[in-house]
């Protein structure tokens, strides 16, 4: 099974300096793509079905494809990588920066050179400390060895390459929220259209793609579409880092086929449930994705399988929850975290989610009402998508929404008896 | 007043970017790494800076969860209190690290030596429940490692 992403890692987990990626065949593609037309490469990388590894999904080489090129193209334009992973459950971003940033470098190489952009930046979460020191050390060896700056390997393409470390809030995450963080705003996101790709950064025109996305490209023009293609099991292409946390044999990450199923990543990779755990339920994606149960174990984790499931791949890192942990108490937890970090830019999430939480305390303290869950269930509706201006509150009433339906019973018992029945359990208490 | 070392900090900043606001992120951090939090005197001298209102400044300030507008501990404890680290039992570890600092979530070490602050995920749910403390992350935590690493910072347990 080919791992083009992780497979030169180095099992001690330090990072490739600039002459190992070179033996391992990197900024070769940068070669070949320099020698491409810009178009060619957005063509390759469409084909491709490369597909947004953020969580949306959204083709590629399609959302290059609406960038203004040619001469009278306003400038300067951006390429910017989403490195601020944090969607609570997904860790796979991290390892990508840590431990092969020039992979990530020769990345944006190739994909800013395919929109001819001007000026990249890697928008860098603070708390990822290793990951900072390392991508700024390899950018300047980029610079040393001219694979960014002027005139790119003696081509007539240049590219400004920054790093930018943020300050702690998801909403940065959000690509128009990231924007406006970047110019030195609050983080709230901005209306679309205008998309980014034609008023973006400072009003130019811009794409923002995230970091496993941008990895994938030099091994696409490496190695050529149908190759790309095969590595999957499923119509989108490549490979997945796919990542299991909670009480399993072996949280981690994995990158296997596209279209990998639940069960071969839940039983073979992470091991199945520590012994004296039995399996719940999974979040497939980062915590704005619906449940999948063991029913669902069949489901090829990729875009249009698990949202045929009912739910959506996200950023295909699962977080599994084992029979001692409270449902109402896991949801209480997720909403608390979406409702501190609103960004309270509109009224439906700031008021809303602040609600569904003191609801969802209510209930898991024993103080809950029977309309409860018709006002929860009011919340997931009015949350949704086109209610509010960003997908952080539908986002956010995905876990509610499949929750609400799935347990039910427990929530139906809780305001029953007045009680959490998990009362005892440590990590069932709530966070204050 | 910025002292020289923040002003030479903000200077080379602005040169990384295009307009001197979007240096802001930056300087707060400059200000903050050499006095702990950003007080009101900091803030209105890199307002100037990087010509920008006080209040515009501030609303960028207190939108981040790390950029502190109070005073906070020497160290800061940042501990991830959402859904993997919850699962693998965030509540025990908070606890504990409450009873040996004596402190509740947000509150700082009567000795002014640690703040402990509960943060969303930290990209470490593989080895919840996790926390950073300056540029160290811990990982796979549970109550009885906690006293090992609280004594690297300086804490005594009596
Ligand atoms: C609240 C919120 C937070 C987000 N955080 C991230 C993030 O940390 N990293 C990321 O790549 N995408 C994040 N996204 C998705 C981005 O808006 C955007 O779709 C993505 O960066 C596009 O890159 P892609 O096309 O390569 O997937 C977030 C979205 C929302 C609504
Ligand atoms: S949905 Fe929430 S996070 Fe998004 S703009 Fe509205 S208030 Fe901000
Ligand atoms: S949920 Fe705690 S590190 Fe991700």
């Amino acid at each position: 099974m080919e791992r083009p992403l992780t497979q030169h890692m180095k099992p001690d987990g330090s990072a490739l300096d600039i002459s190992e990626y070179e033996k391992t065949g990197g900024y070769r593609a940068v070669r070949k793509a320099l020698t491409m037309a810009p178009k060619e490469i957005q063509e390759m990388v469409r084909n491709s079905n490369l597909r947004g590894r953020g969580g949306a999904g959204f083709n590629t080489g399609q959302k290059w494809s609406f960038v203004p090129m040619g001469d009278d193209a306003p400038r300067p334009k951006y390429l910017i990588c989403n490195a601020d992973e944090m969607e609570p459950g997904t860790f796979k971003d991290r390892m990508l920066v840590e431990k092969n940033p020039h992979q990530l470098i020769e990345g944006m190489i190739i994909s800013a050179f395919a929109i001819q952009a001007d000026i990249a930046y890697v928008f860098l979460r603070d708390e990822y400390k290793t990951a900072g020191r390392r991508i700024a050390g390899a950018i300047s060896e980029a610079y040393r060895s001219n694979y960014l700056g002027k005139n790119i390997l003696g081509s007539d393409y240049s590219l400004d390459f920054h790093l930018h470390t943020s300050a702690g809030r998801y909403m940065c995450g959000e690509e128009t929220a990231l924007l406006n963080a970047l110019e030195g705003k609050r983080a709230t996101p901005r209306a679309k259209p205008p998309f980014p790709q034609t008023s973006g950064l400072w009003g130019k025109p811009t794409v923002v793609n995230n970091v496993e996305t941008l990895c994938n490209v030099p091994h696409i023009v490496k190695n050529g579409v149908e190759w790309y293609k095969g590595l999957s099991r499923s119509e989108d292409g490549g490979t997945k880092i796919y990542g299991v946390s909670g009480r399993v044999k072996r949280p981690g990450l994995w990158e296997l086929p596209m279209g990998t199923t639940v069960r071969e990543i839940f039983d073979e990779h992470a091991g199945g449930m520590q012994d004296g755990y039995k399996f719940r339920c999974l979040i497939p994606g980062g915590a704005s994705t619906e449940f999948l149960t063991g029913e669902h174990f069949d489901v090829k984790m990729d875009f249009d399988s698990v949202m045929k499931a009912g739910s959506r791949m996200g950023t295909g890192t699962m977080i599994v929850l084992d029979d001692t942990i409270c449902p109402v108490g896991a949801l209480y937890n997720l909403e608390l975290f979406f409702a501190r970090e609103s960004c309270g830019w509109c009224t439906p999430c700031r008021e809303g989610l602040p609600w569904v939480v003191r609801i969802l305390k209510a209930i898991e303290e024993g103080h809950g009402e029977p309309d409860d869950l018709e006002k929860l269930e009011m919340h997931g509706k009015f949350l949704w998508l086109h209610f509010t201006y960003c997908a952080l509150a539908p986002g956010a009433m995905e876990p509610l929404r499949s929750g609400l339906k799935l347990f039910r019973d427990e929530f139906e018992r809780h305001i029953k008896e007045k009680r959490c029945p998990y009362e005892n359990v440590p990590a069932a208490r709530m966070n204050v | 007043m910025l002292s020289d070392q923040e002003k030479q900090g903000i200077e080379a900043e602005l040169e990384n970017y295009e307009h001197k606001r979007a240096a802001c992120v930056e300087a707060l951090k400059i200000i903050q790494r050499s006095r702990g939090w950003v007080q009101d005197d900091g803030l209105h001298d890199a307002a100037l800076a990087l010509g920008m209102t006080e209040e515009e400044l501030d609303g960028v300030a207190t939108f981040y969860n790390l950029i502190f507008r109070r005073p906070v501990g020497r160290h800061v404890i940042l501990i991830c209190n959402t859904i993997s680290c919850w699962i693998m039992g965030y509540n025990p570890v908070r606890e504990h690290l409450s009873r040996r600092l004596e402190i509740e979530p947000g509150e700082t070490s009567a000795d002014g030596r640690f703040t402990l602050l509960p943060v969303p995920c930290l990209g470490a749910c593989d080895h919840g429940p996790a926390m950073m403390i300056g540029n160290e992350l811990y990982g796979d935590l549970t109550p009885g490692r906690i006293d090992a690493i609280l004594e690297k910072y300086g804490w005594e347990s009596d």
